[in-house]
């Protein structure tokens, strides 16, 4: 998929995001719309998957470790084709296949459940594993928080997936510098993370700016020419995102918009949808 | 008399994974640097491509079991009780119980007989841990027979299990020809009419021979295996307790949240009988040969035997 073309899925998961929290009346919108290019990147372009068969054996394995931003993951895969666009708007309702939290049994495409932060990438780690006991082919990408690498068991499963050369797995830092409390490096510093990683046996790569699909298609090349050993993606992205007043804002963590702050989101949207048509 | 033989089910635990292996390829055994103490060294041995030790970093392993399990292979993970169901609860509880995944969680050296290395390593409280997750099958076998009658059965089903071994050698019971192991069914081991004695685990042996000590003083005792504490054979325990009137249960557990608490829950709501619970005392453990340490926690035939006496009023 051209970059053009990127872009415009991932302003319309965008618009998922803001329609599914604001129907919620919760969630977490500014680490999903950090995220939403690099969603769009993995579904739309990255990964061997398949909409319509969800749980086909080979495919390539997504675990979102970062589970608080369900709603980027729900709006990407909504617009790939795995459920109606419509279910967002039941994003956190009872009777609601679309969890808070991801749910490996409730959501199609969905491949594991995750949202206790550390948990989600020592199961990716484990995916990964399993592809290497049997030979499988398929690749296994996860997507943590930058404060969600605070805690310990990241690093465990960081040093068994280096100890293993699991070369097969992608870790990707979504590195927006805020969480709950503030800036992560006024909570309690993770970095450098890079030399993090790198000193438990990844092959690291630093992306400038993870909201930039060439740069994303750089990294994600690179990670897969990577052979030997796992490979960290760390990339620097905007938290919130597309939405002006929640861009760079610790207070859009886990808050949802009212009416007209939720008019005004899916206004700036619909203008960058439209100047993504005139290019 | 001839000795009796005794095996630690943490043996048995290898060793059934040894057999399965051999006709399994998609079983594999995960570790955290403890496969020599849970025994799986011999699987490690037999099938060091299919053995994953983790290190230790028990959180982890269990993320990566559960990992494994959603690519269709069946993931043993080994540790001591203590970090699996303790140190590692809650990735038990969210990357496993919630997306019920065919984790079999093989927990070694349960309970005080753990011995020398005192409370920091004698896990009294995984049965209750275990207990609150939804949908986890829990098992706890009480001799070399039905633990590794227990480890194919959990290879067998769908879904997580949590199995119960013990350091200590114990005395093999189970070795009939008609011993039949059924996950979720008790086993009454012996009839009788005065009062129920429920025990699991390494407490049926104590219990079976206290109740030959209790019949030389006039106490017709009916003991009842429970291997599987949950789910829980409500009726062969509903049933005796309508016959006796009198429950009493041994676990090699704290009394809050184990079998006792399984069965008080049960009696409770369903026939209300006097219960007598014989476990742990809400008290932490301390080092010790594990044998005094029964003695001296009231859990071997002789504290089990007083302990019904008592409560029978004799």
């Amino acid at each position: 998929m051209e970059n053009l073309e990127l872009q415009k899925t991932a302003n319309e998961i965008r618009k998922g995001i803001v329609t599914a929290v604001h129907a919620a009346k919760a969630g977490h919108p500014g680490g999903s719309l950090s995220a939403a290019d690099v969603y769009t990147y993995l579904y739309f372009e990255e990964m061997n998957i398949d909409p319509k068969d969800p749980k086909k054996a080979d495919r390539d394995r997504f675990v979102l470790s970062k589970g608080h931003t369900a709603p980027g993951l729900y709006s990407t895969l909504a617009n790939r084709g795995y459920f109606p666009v419509e279910d967002l708007t039941t994003l956190r309702q009872i009777g609601s296949h679309l969890q808070g939290h991801p749910c490996i049994q409730h959501t199609p495409g969905i491949d594991m459940s995750s949202g206790s932060l550390g948990q989600g990438i020592s199961t990716a780690v484990g995916m990964a594993m399993s592809a290497k006991l049997s030979n499988d082919s398929y690749r296994v990408y996860t997507l943590l928080g930058d404060g969600e690498i605070q805690e310990g068991q990241v690093w465990e499963a960081a040093m068994f997936a280096g100890h293993r050369k699991l070369d097969n797995l992608v870790v990707i830092v979504d590195n927006n510098g805020l969480q709950i409390d503030g800036k992560i490096e006024d909570v309690c510093s993770p970095y450098p993370i890079d030399k993090k990683f790198e000193a438990f046996n990844f092959h690291v790569i630093n992306v400038e700016d993870g909201n930039d699909f060439d740069q994303l298609r750089a990294a994600f090349k690179e990670a897969k020419e990577t052979k030997g050993m796992p490979t960290a993606i760390v990339m620097k992205t905007v938290k919130g995102k597309g939405i002006s007043y929640m861009e760079n804002q610790a207070g859009w963590h886990g808050k949802a918009p009212n009416d007209d702050e939720y008019a005004q989101a899916m206004e700036e949207l619909k203008k960058a949808g439209e100047a993504l048509c005139q290019k | 008399m001839s000795e009796v033989k005794k095996i630690a089910t943490r043996a048995s635990y290898g060793n059934a994974l040894v057999e399965l292996g051999k006709k399994h390829d998609n079983l594999v055994v995960l570790d955290a640097d403890l496969a020599a103490a849970t025994q799986t060294g011999v699987f490690k041995k037999e099938f060091p491509e299919r053995h994953i030790d983790c290190g230790i970093a028990e959180c982890n392993m269990m993320g990566i079991a559960a990992g494994i399990a959603t690519t269709g292979k069946v993931p043993f993970v080994s540790s001591f009780a203590m970090f699996a169901a303790g140190r590692a609860f809650e990735q038990v509880r969210n990357s496993v119980g919630y997306p019920h995944l065919n984790v079999k969680i093989g927990a070694t050296h349960a309970g005080i007989s753990v011995g020398e290395d005192g409370a920091t390593h004698q896990c009294n409280e995984d049965i209750a841990l275990m207990r609150t997750i939804p949908g986890m099958t829990i098992i706890n076998p009480s001799d070399d027979v039905e633990a590794k009658a227990a480890v194919e059965a959990a290879y067998e089903m769908d879904g997580p299990v949590y199995l119960r071994f013990g350091r200590l050698a114990v005395p093999v019971i189970n070795d009939k020809p008609d011993y039949k192991f059924e996950i979720g069914k008790g086993v009454l081991l012996k009839e009788g009419t005065d009062v129920t004695i429920v025990a699991t685990g390494l407490c049926v042996g104590g219990a079976v021979e206290a109740a030959e000590k209790l019949a030389a003083d006039g106490i017709n005792a009916e003991v009842i295996n429970i291997h599987t504490i949950k789910p829980l054979d409500e009726e062969i325990i509903l049933n005796s307790a309508k016959k006796t009137g009198k429950v009493v249960v041994a676990e090699e557990h704290s009394v809050i949240g184990g079998l006792g608490s399984a069965v008080c829950d049960c009696l409770s709501e369903k026939m209300p009988t006097p219960v007598c619970k014989i476990g742990v005392n809400d008290v932490f453990g301390e080092s010790g040969p594990a044998v005094k340490l029964l003695e001296k926690y009231g859990l071997d035939a002789q504290g089990i035997y007083e302990k019904v006496k008592g409560f029978m009023g004799k």
